[in-house]
């Protein structure tokens, strides 16, 4: 795209005259820009008010997104200010959608602060999303070069050392999230924990809004949780954990409470996403210095990652995090009961798991995103979903994932425990299954009543559920091909 | 009690030709498949006896089938594990793990618990089986 007022103006003396300009006119647009390797590299989703030229709208979020203000400032002058301008190089209208525009946009490396999520982000979403000229905005993707990469430490343990410190290969890890998620007293909280997991589950989980309230305060929980690990671990010969939230008003409590739940020999952690990048990577840091697995419950990202128009998508924000250094992140079902198109899932599965993600349009991935051997996170599919739909789960997501089915095992009609080995034995019958080379997404249904004939709880799981599906239309899908949903 | 580490501990023992099928499925990853065996089971024991050596260069799931046999000979009540061993970058690790025997009598684990500071506890997990020595066990 190209035309009057594209054009940057190069004679100073006009461009550096007292008043305004357009950001295009300004050198924010780019077209003959040809990225480099060292770029930060982001894709919008403009929408621009009615008459704003698209090409405009590009130039300035690139211009508010790195230099500009609105009007000309003599100042830039006493800088290399070409370099430090974002470049809009290019302006695409959004398939199927008249009023949108994907806009691609390149920043110069030496904008960021090395190591600092809270830096990056206030550059890249920082003030653009409140700029008026545009009705909506959407971050959909962005390329962190590996030079910027190899700038943070990454997750503290990854999928490798977590599998190796609990001894649990070839198989995806088993969870559950302890409900009702407010009310219980510590030792009743504890009663679900044990039974949960000396049923069969590796993990059990706290929920994101479970901290320390009038009905439990954490240190009850915690000690009340850890016995029931230790007796689940007796029980079974196997490592067994609980994610003890340690999130808290300040960055003080939470590292108490994490020095507490090391003290009693607890293999995980977890914080909310809405601690804060910079609580994150501090925790992040405290869970490196003491052999702790960090698990992430991303708790507020719908409010700005659902819909498409506007937000920021949650495979950028997947991108944050393994930088920022987490070791388990919620990253959605595809079949549960919360948002996701089964494509757009596995594009945040990859962002967590590759070593390099390749571009994959359908999956929502528009660069090449080298992650030069950085720990890959642990995915963890929660929310509504149960023993009937082991064979989704597995097909779409492979082995290195934790499968979490709280209501799928507290809500089990013989208990909890029985809910806990109907979920174990459907995993491992799939996974048997998979390895000698039958269709599992096919022929699922048959391989888990096989299973179930010697197995009552799975039996009783399959009767209960197997009606339960969660067929809605995703808000969040590429808008390249057509996704097919899952039964 | 029934001690659950290894992939399919929750199914019922798996038959010789089901073991040779996930040997198979290793194969195909070009994964090499390794015996190990031990009398100390142990939540945290990740260091069992090596039954030979990864067998780094097997074409035929046979051949490993042999040395599973062949240890359950050696080691009639030894718990033996097979694992699978990726050496691509990033990986680099064990890919799958499961048991291939376990003796008769699983006595499992005493807990112990010793009081600490306020009400903490701390907690050893130990073996039944190993208040007698090697040799001796099981």
């Amino acid at each position: 795209m190209g035309g009057p007022g594209h054009t940057e103006i190069k004679d100073t003396s006009k461009r550096y005259a007292a008043g305004v300009l357009k950001y295009a006119q300004m050198g924010y647009w780019q077209p003959d820009y040809v990225p480099k390797d060292s770029d930060v590299l982001a894709l919008f989703r403009i929408t621009p008010q009615e008459g704003v030229d698209p090409v405009e709208a590009a130039a300035a979020v690139a211009g508010e997104s790195s230099t500009a203000t609105w009007t000309v400032v003599w100042t830039d002058r006493l800088t290399a200010s070409e370099n430090y301008r974002a470049k809009a190089y290019q302006v695409e209208p959004v398939p199927n959608n008249p009023s949108q525009y994907f806009a691609w946009i390149a920043y110069e490396l030496d904008l960021f602060e090395e190591g600092s999520i809270a830096n990056l982000t206030a550059s890249i979403i920082g003030n653009v999303f409140g700029f008026k000229p545009l009705k909506a905005l959407r971050l959909e993707d962005m390329r962190l070069p590996l030079a910027y990469v190899k700038t943070f430490r990454g997750p503290p343990t990854g999928i490798v050392v977590e599998r190796e410190r609990l001894d649990k290969f070839g198989r995806p890890l088993l969870g559950a999230t302890t409900k009702p998620k407010l009310g219980l007293s510590g030792k009743n909280y504890g009663r679900v924990v044990y039974e949960a997991l000396k049923g069969g589950l590796d993990f059990v989980k706290d929920d994101e809004n479970i901290n320390s309230q009038p009905f439990m305060h954490w240190r009850d929980r915690f000690l009340y949780c850890m016995e029931a690990v230790n007796r689940a671990s007796a029980a079974t010969g196997e490592i067994k954990g609980h994610y003890l939230n340690v999130t808290a008003g300040t960055m003080e409590e939470m590292y108490k409470r994490a020095a507490f739940a090391r003290e009693l020999g607890s293999v995980i952690v977890m914080v909310d996403l809405v601690v804060g990048w910079t609580a994150i990577q501090s925790i992040s840091n405290w869970c490196r210095d003491n052999d702790m697995i960090l698990h992430m419950h991303r708790a507020g990202h719908s409010t700005y990652t659902r819909q498409k128009s506007h937000g920021v998508s949650f495979r950028v924000i997947a991108k944050w995090l393994r930088l920022a250094g987490v070791d388990h992140l919620h990253a959605g079902t595809a079949v549960g009961k919360l948002e996701g198109d089964p494509l757009t899932v596995q594009g945040y599965y990859n962002v967590c798991r590759e070593l390099v993600n390749e571009i994959d349009l359908p999956r929502g991935l528009f660069y090449r995103q080298d992650w030069g051997g950085m720990r890959r996170v642990m995915p963890v599919a929660s929310g509504g979903i149960h023993a009937g739909q082991m064979h989704q789960l597995i097909d779409l997501f492979g082995d290195d994932v934790v499968l979490q089915f709280g209501g799928g095992t507290i809500g089990h009609p013989m208990g909890i425990q029985a809910g806990a080995t109907a979920n174990r034995v459907a995993l491992e019958a799939i996974v048997l299954a998979r390895n000698e080379g039958r269709d599992v997404r096919h022929e699922g249904p048959e391989i888990l009543a096989s299973a179930a004939r010697h197995c009552k709880p799975l039996q009783a799981a399959l009767d209960t559920w197997k009606d339960v599906t969660f067929n809605y239309t995703s808000t969040d899908t590429s808008d390249f091909v057509p996704t097919p949903s899952v039964a | 009690m029934r001690v659950t580490q290894g992939a399919f501990s929750f199914l019922p023992d798996l038959t010789d030709p089901q073991i040779r099928a996930q040997i198979e499925y290793c194969l195909r990853n070009q994964w090499a498949v390794s015996v190990e065996h031990t009398d100390d089971i142990h939540p945290r024991n990740t260091y069992w006896e090596m039954f030979g050596p990864p067998m780094f260069d097997l074409r035929d799931a046979a051949g490993a089938v042999a040395e599973i046999i062949e240890c359950r000979k050696t080691y009639p009540k030894h718990y033996i594990r097979v694992n699978a061993f990726d050496s691509t970058r990033g990986w680099e690790t064990v890919r799958l793990s499961f048991l291939v025997n376990r003796p008769p009598i699983e006595p499992g684990f005493r807990l112990r618990r010793i009081e600490s500071n306020g009400r903490a506890q701390r907690y050893e997990i130990e073996p039944y089986a190993t208040e007698k020595p090697a040799e001796h066990r099981y």
